[in-house]
């Protein structure tokens, strides 16, 4: 099903403790650094100045900080889709919730144990009522979001989409994010974005 | 137009094991909510649907050992075997399993003496596909209470555009310690058996069911049949635990999926609303439903015959709404006393017969989610 009309138009890669932007590092902190310092440290970095942030669990942190750095340089339609996948759902705040439940249980945790949650964030965040769908797949899979993101453009449901990985366990984060679009130099396809997500390892 | 054909289907549940026995119980107005001790609870307990242990184990037991597998997945697969003895030439090897739940094993997390990877989704995938021996990879949606719903969606889209012809989509959530303690520190949980729409509403019961069905671009041969001519889902971005006050989210995706099936609000024959008997959630609905032009159409919830199933919950309403349109039945929205919403709406009071062609099937939840689908009956001359 690939499709030349759609385009790869920007991404965004958020892992071992480094922002990427593009091919470009726009972020880095000491490996030492723990996940929650790592969040925090990027926020500041980003002037992002969005206090609900620090409310957020920590893979919707990872989704605000993604989608910051993803819309930077573009004009985003409040109808551009949100194609999200993982592969171990919400599982750390659902940990978080499971503990609490001897004794107190916070409605502020439990409402993170879904992992749409965070799309929800970033449609608040960025004002988007757009469509959603949150995958949950064994490991990346750039067939699934290249099929899914080209039936929604072609249907025209969307004139635009973000789809990606934001994957968050044992406070190891993977997060691949990219911006779907006409406009833009590289061709949407699953090799492409499948290139795009192991980039960072060269 | 592009649509799929809902084909063969089963029910898991507390009011039965088949549809068949499903519908026999939404028509007499019998409920699978029943009082289950907890010491949670001020009032020592919750009402939920909850399916027997033994039952389950019984009638699992003629397709495999209950042992091996969590209830879900006992529920699940049980719900696809269903499918699966009524198409015997059912090609496998072409057929996509698409997956929808919130949870899945979430009550793993604690000890079990399943191993611990279960708990992931992906694995709730793999132990149905390797079960029955599908070739696909399954496609497993987790997205908060629309993801029944969203699962037919996607089904859809993927059949429109080609990249298969037909799918079985199976939904699934159980009533665990997990989400009920979730509910409850919301004050979310009612402690009668739930009340939809009603001026008296309390809150919401939780459910566990299972539900499969066998979607296919091919029309069937059937005298009559079911179709999604329309789908849509639209974000609120309003708040991630709390309805829109304007409906904005559902108002939108009921407009998005009418425009696609080229149907207007009038055509509409039935409404299988999302109901969940929250305060907030019901007025939601009922100001997304008046925006849209709905309050004369004929609608219910089926929470009150089965809770809030979560996952399951759109997929299993789906059902019945196709079951609904092909019967020409309009089932009572159980518990319902006065409208207490601040809108007018048309709520089912009794079970009638009433000729029926278009259905709108709508679901919300959270991270500000809403669904629309618009289902037809096709009727061969």
């Amino acid at each position: 099903m690939s499709n030349a009309i759609y385009k790869v138009t920007d991404f965004v890669r958020i892992k071992d403790h480094r922002i990427f932007h593009g091919k470009g590092q726009v972020f880095k902190t000491e490996k030492s650094l723990g996940l929650d310092q790592f969040l925090k440290e990027a926020y500041k970095k980003l002037e992002i100045a969005y206090p609900k942030f620090h409310k957020m669990d920590a893979l919707c942190k990872l989704g605000i900080l993604a989608s910051e750095v993803l819309f930077k340089d573009h004009i985003i339609s409040p109808d551009t889709a949100l194609v999200f996948s993982n592969s171990a759902s919400s599982v750390e705040t659902d940990k978080k919730h499971q503990q609490a439940m001897g004794g107190m249980v916070s409605p502020a945790v439990f409402v993170y144990t879904l992992p749409n949650i965070v799309l929800g964030e970033i449609s608040i965040k960025h004002k988007l009522q757009s469509e959603n769908v949150f995958f949950v797949e064994n490991q990346f899979n750039p067939e699934l979001l290249c099929d899914y993101a080209e039936v929604l453009l072609e249907a025209e449901k969307t004139p635009a989409v973000v789809c990606g990985w934001i994957d968050l366990k044992n406070a190891e984060y993977d997060v691949f994010l990219c911006l779907i679009s006409r406009k833009g130099e590289i061709p949407l396809s699953k090799e492409n974005l499948k290139q795009l997500y192991l980039f960072e390892n060269e | 137009m592009k649509k799929i054909y809902l084909l063969d289907d089963a029910l898991i549940s507390p009011l039965g094991f088949s549809t068949e026995e499903n519908l026999a119980a939404v028509r007499n107005e019998r409920s699978g909510l029943k009082f289950h001790k907890n010491n949670r609870f001020t009032s020592g307990g919750f009402y939920a649907g909850i399916i027997e242990n033994d039952l389950l184990a019984e009638a699992f037991l003629k397709i495999g050992e209950p042992k091996k597998f969590t209830k879900l997945e006992q529920m699940m697969l049980l719900a696809i075997s269903r499918i699966l003895e009524k198409n015997p030439g059912l090609n496998l090897s072409e057929t996509a399993l698409i997956i929808s739940t919130t949870k899945g094993n979430i009550d793993l997390l604690t000890k079990s003496s399943f191993p611990e990877s279960r708990v992931y989704l992906s694995e709730l995938g793999n132990v149905i596909k390797d079960f029955f021996g599908f070739q696909l990879q399954p496609i497993v949606i987790s997205n908060a209470c629309i993801s029944g719903g969203l699962a037919l969606a996607v089904a859809k889209r993927f059949i429109s555009a080609g990249k298969f012809d037909q799918a079985i989509v199976v939904g699934g959530d159980l009533v665990s310690e997990f989400v009920l303690s979730g509910f409850h520190s919301f004050q979310a949980m009612s402690a009668e058996p739930c009340r939809p729409f009603s001026k008296n509403r309390k809150g919401i019961s939780l459910g566990e069911a299972a539900a499969a069905v066998l979607v296919s671009s091919q029309k069937p041969e059937d005298p009559n049949s079911i179709s999604i001519i329309g789908e849509a889902s639209a974000n609120d971005a309003n708040h991630i635990s709390g309805p829109s006050r304007t409906g904005e989210g559902l108002y939108k995706s009921i407009q998005n999926a009418l425009r696609e099936a080229q149907v207007s609000a009038k055509e509409i024959d039935y409404l299988s609303a999302h109901g969940t008997a929250t305060a907030y959630n019901d007025e939601m609905e009922a100001v997304a439903f008046n925006r849209t032009g709905l309050e004369n159409v004929s609608m219910n919830s089926f929470k009150g015959y089965y809770g809030h199933t979560l996952g399951a919950s759109a997929l299993l309403e789906s059902i019945l709404t196709k079951h609904s349109l092909l019967n020409n039945e309009l089932y009572a929205s159980l518990n319902f006393d006065k409208i207490g919403v601040s809108k007018p709406l048309n709520i089912i009071k009794n079970f009638e017969e009433k000729e029926l062609k278009f259905a709108l099937k709508t679901a919300s939840g959270f991270g500000g989610c809403n669904l629309a689908l618009v289902l037809k009956k096709e009727e061969n001359e």
